[in-house]
């Protein structure tokens, strides 16, 4: 298959590795972030850490939408959704994430209208063909996400359709790695930039973490390749002793990122002035409001939400590995209380999750170890 | 104490702790195990330690058969390559072949909808009938029941299934031993992503067809090439090879290792589950097995296979290993692995 089949040369990656190797030789050890869920997912399903030598170390980070969302948001949005004339409609993302009284999927399996969306237009189409129903749309997501949940609220309010809202979720990439970078317990070396929330912001939002920070980012594509030639590039800023944002996805991320995109969520969003996350706590201006030019289309202001807050358990320690400063399976809960079945933290939610990614991908594997090539 | 009548049933241990049935204990995978597994086997099975296979064994007076019955319920009941009828032939005749064992006799179950068009009826009907000779098995008993409109989506099929054994077959993952070799049929994904596709709701068109059939005729000639070195069977349904795969290894207390690069999987299916976030390795098929064989056997079992009609992307996908002991391990290319885990629910398309 074009376009993937080129980033996953065996040939050209194995002599990507080698030189990521070469470069990070083994007096040093490196701790670079990848930010996007995307990435740690595409991480562990490649096995791209057999490939890395010891000293690299990769530190999952808040980029996945599901599993920052803290649990009563969703318990919010299915609390609305009791109301018979609605139809809760969402990414296949959300439907396994757990609420208090259970994901959308068990509450579509105790009758709950429930609809998987691959898109908010195809929301606004499911409360086209009903419309005696109304269809609340359960948006999620980074940058990469907002501007389509904005598109379909601007054709709303254009074709004035009445029975449609969305309960927003969306936000913002920057404050999290904000957040991160004030933690006092974390120390990083470099970050991995997220691919398809550039594509909408570009390049330039990343300058302050290169400028004031002082750490190196590449922003990434989601193939082996782009993330291994993603690394050898960190590698070379950080022993020539710089610190800038470079582009190795620019095949999809302009510099500039995409401005339609950018007008159309300027448009219909606003910050929020705080938001909670799940796993690192509120983050001010973190997250995206709809504007009140679009009230009618808005869930939040349409309908009474009841403001639930839900604490996760205290024995979860989310926020220690959301931050780096654990592995997955070191939290106390890890494979035992908290699993793909039964998540109780955030990250275990979803399969970018760090903490599935590495129940699903990389638990079980350790005894393994160098005894991999198969039998001649 | 309770009363004696209840006594081997106060000793099963009953582990299913779930308040309620969600739609992932039907979907094939983790959390159908647990309910097989923790609710249904300690109560009608006692305390058997057979591991859980697509078709039990009986003996009737000195006669071996097997038997095995499955529901269906899909939607929309036709899509390109087939419809419900033939999958609830082909389902159960496969069943049965991955346990070693002729198709001889079905009995079907409806269980229909008031208001279903009697056309779209005797089309699936039809359908059976034409499955059913195709695969050689006789449909020899039958019931019909109709539910209120919106209690039943269209209809439900119900199929049961007894076989006699092939001649030298004996299908028991606790016989599988390090070394043996993993043989795959054929591309995978075809039916769950033709399903997919077919229920419209994607804006994604893709040439594809179900692969149901009967795998009986290759089960047959994998038998003929290679019978006594074959360990073990099954048919890569609800759940994908993922899924039979990793309950073989929980069976049989060995590790797996999957040869990534080997698995045969169609662009269009491939493209499809990188679209939507998807593992092939997780998407239904019904119309292929996967076996162990002896690594004595393995390579007149493929070359046997890829020669008959519909084995011809027949491989070697993987070898049993004693470590990651219960566990699948998948090499990439390139010298990364990573496990393979069961399917957790249904494949649910990844977006942002």
């Amino acid at each position: 298959m074009k376009f993937v089949d080129e980033f996953r040369e065996p040939q050209l990656i194995s002599r990507t590795a080698d030189e990521i190797r070469r470069l990070a030789g083994s007096g040093r050890h490196y701790r670079f972030m990848e930010i996007c869920g995307g990435h740690t997912h595409a991480i562990y399903r490649f096995g791209l850490k057999d490939l890395l030598p010891v000293n690299i170390e990769l530190i999952h980070g808040p980029g996945c939408p599901v599993c920052v969302l803290p649990m009563g948001r969703i318990d919010d949005g299915l609390s609305l959704a009791q109301r018979p004339d609605v139809i809760f409609a969402a990414f296949g993302d959300m439907m396994r994430v757990p609420g208090t009284a259970g994901s959308p999927l068990e509450h579509k399996a105790r009758g709950m209208d429930v609809r998987i969306v691959y898109s908010p237009s195809d929301a606004l189409k499911l409360a086209k063909a009903n419309p005696g129903r109304h269809v609340m749309f359960f948006a999620i997501g980074f940058e990469t996400t907002a501007p389509s949940t904005a598109l379909t609220l601007m054709r709303a309010r254009a074709e004035g359709v009445q029975n449609f809202s969305v309960f927003c979720n969306h936000v913002t990439i920057i404050p999290a790695i904000r957040a991160i970078l004030d933690s006092p317990d974390l120390r990083l070396d470099a970050f991995i930039g997220p691919g398809h929330v550039s594509t909408v912001i570009g390049c330039r939002p990343y300058e302050w973490i290169a400028r004031d920070a002082r750490k190196p980012i590449v922003i990434s594509g989601f193939e082996p390749l782009d993330l291994l030639q993603s690394m050898v590039m960190l590698l070379r800023q950080l022993q020539a002793g710089e610190a800038r944002v470079e582009n190795q996805y620019k095949r999809v991320v302009p510099w500039e990122g995409n401005r339609a995109a950018l007008r159309a969520m300027v448009e219909v969003f606003q910050l929020r002035p705080y938001f909670e996350w799940r796993g690192m706590g509120f983050i001010s201006q973190s997250a995206l409001r709809i504007r009140d030019t679009y009230a009618l289309w808005d869930s939040e202001q349409r309908f009474q939400v009841p403001g639930v807050r839900v604490t996760d358990p205290q024995a979860a320690q989310c926020g220690e590995v959301l931050k780096g400063v654990l592995k997955p399976h070191q939290c106390r809960l890890f494979g035992r209380e908290c699993t793909p079945e039964h998540p109780i933290g955030a990250l275990m939610v979803s399969s970018e999750g760090s903490c599935a990614a590495f129940h699903n991908y990389e638990h079980r594997k350790a005894a393994t170890a160098n005894r991999l090539s198969p039998i001649a | 104490m309770k009363d004696d009548a209840s006594a081997p049933h106060s000793a099963a241990r009953i582990r299913f702790r779930e308040p309620q049935i969600e739609m992932a204990h039907g979907a094939g995978g983790k959390a159908s195990r647990k309910l097989v597994e923790g609710l249904f086997a300690p109560l009608l099975f006692g305390a058997s330690a057979e591991p859980l296979g697509d078709a039990a064994q009986l003996c009737l007076n000195g006669a071996r058969m097997a038997i095995t019955t499955d529901s269906f319920v899909v939607k929309p009941l036709s899509f390109p390559g087939g419809s419900i009828g033939e999958l609830a032939v082909n389902g159960t005749v496969n069943d049965l072949a991955v346990a070693g064992a002729r198709a001889e006799a079905l009995a079907v179950t409806y269980v229909l909808e008031a208001g279903l068009a009697t056309t779209i009826l005797e089309a699936e009907v039809r359908a059976m009938a034409n499955a059913a000779r195709r695969a050689g098995v006789r449909i020899a008993a039958g019931d019909t029941k109709v539910v209120e409109h919106g209690k039943a989506d269209c209809m439900y099929i119900t199929t049961t299934g007894v076989g006699s054994p092939i001649a030298g077959v004996n299908i028991d993952a606790r016989s599988v031993r390090p070394g043996d070799r993993v043989l795959l049929s054929g591309p995978i994904g075809d039916h769950g992503i033709t399903i997919l596709l077919a229920r419209g709701e994607l804006d994604l068109e893709a040439e594809l067809r179900s692969d149901t059939r009967s795998v009986l005729p290759l089960v047959e000639v994998l038998a003929g090439a290679a019978g006594p070195g074959i360990r073990w069977m099954r048919d890569p349904t609800r759940g994908g090879v993922a899924t039979s795969l990793n309950e073989l290894t929980r069976d049989c207390g060995l590790g797996l290792l999957l040869y990534e690069d080997k698995i045969p999987v169609r662009d269009a299916v491939r493209g499809a589950c990188e679209l939507l976030g998807l593992d092939p390795l997780h998407i239904a098929n019904e119309g292929q097995f996967l076996a162990v064989v002896a690594p004595s056997h393995a390579d007149r079992a493929i070359t046997a296979l890829r020669q008959a009609p519909g084995g011809e992307d027949a491989r070697i996908i993987g070898e049993i290993r004693e470590q990651p002991a219960g566990a699948v391990l998948a090499t990439t290319p390139y010298g990364g692995s990573r496990i393979v885990d069961m399917l957790v629910g249904d494949p649910l398309p990844r977006i942002c």
